[in-house]
């Protein structure tokens, strides 16, 4: 509880990884492909669809199944919920850094409950979006 | 956008193609999102569709009807049930309904979003806040 891991490489956002992402959401707005219509919406590239950014989340989530200490047992693990709390829309060409926290662990009914924030912010230091995962493990039996 | 504002509902088909396309642009490859194999070993009736790939999905709706996806400054859920996904061609369908909750004088109105397949509630407390 109130473990921080240390930031992630930096990840380089791509114009081809978004259009990649936003085909597969089936994002159909033009500022994920059009870098005309992104500039005129007032940004500097195109930019990701709002869960973009559990690719970062889930890159730092990494350091978590391999925490040996941690001792997280991945079979057993839920995706129960998630939030993205985002100060600006990520856009092509950011260079972003994740730092991971476990901000809440509990049990109950026989299973646990985990809950990981994840800040997401350029090398510049400038704040992105801070995204919550909340993981269950099933109890065994 | 007034309180108690209803959008009209987004369908969204997903098939097995879907789901492997997800997998590769998002590089969530857990097995039970594409093999019946493993996600049958683990208790579930056949292979899942991505709670993320889901919850993508409901955005994709609001960035619809708020008339953008840069206007959402806040998303959460929770993913109450899996959606099963049949190796077909047809897939499964997606039925995604919204009703503005909030209107604060921030600027920022509060959508709530219900999420169904086959009529089972799949997203729990699924909400966006968007600034429009």
């Amino acid at each position: 509880m109130g473990r921080v891991y240390p930031p992630t490489p930096p990840y380089e956002v791509g114009r081809e990884k978004i259009r990649e992402f936003a085909d597969a959401v089936s994002a159909s707005d033009p500022v994920h492909r059009d870098l005309a219509e992104a500039r005129a919406k007032g940004y500097k590239d195109v930019i990701a669809p709002p869960t973009f950014a559990i690719i970062l989340s889930q890159n730092a989530g990494q350091q978590l199944v391999e925490d040996q200490t941690f001792g997280l047992d991945y079979s057993r693990v839920v995706h129960g919920g998630q939030t993205f709390r985002y100060v600006r829309p990520i856009v092509a060409g950011d260079h972003l850094v994740t730092v991971m926290a476990v901000e809440e662990i509990s049990s109950r009914a026989g299973h646990a409950f985990l809950t990981t924030r994840h800040e997401v912010s350029t090398v510049e230091g400038e704040l992105v979006v801070t995204i919550w995962t909340r993981l269950v493990v099933r109890g065994e039996g | 956008m007034q309180v108690g504002t209803v959008f009209p509902p987004q369908t969204f088909q997903v098939t097995r193609a879907d789901l492997v396309r997800y997998a590769g642009a998002s590089g969530d490859f857990n097995p039970i999102h594409w093999s019946d194999r493993v996600a049958t070993s683990v208790g579930l009736p056949g292979v899942i569709a991505h709670g993320m790939l889901t919850m993508a999905l409901a955005g994709q709706a609001v960035a619809c009807w708020v008339g953008g996806t840069a206007a959402i400054v806040e998303y959460s859920t929770r993913f109450a049930n899996p959606v099963v996904v049949p190796d077909d061609d047809k897939g499964t369908e997606i039925v995604v309904s919204g009703v503005v909750k909030r209107v604060g004088e921030d600027g920022v109105t509060q959508v709530d979003i219900t999420a169904t397949c086959n009529g089972d509630k799949i997203l729990g407390a699924a909400k966006a806040l968007v600034r429009a």
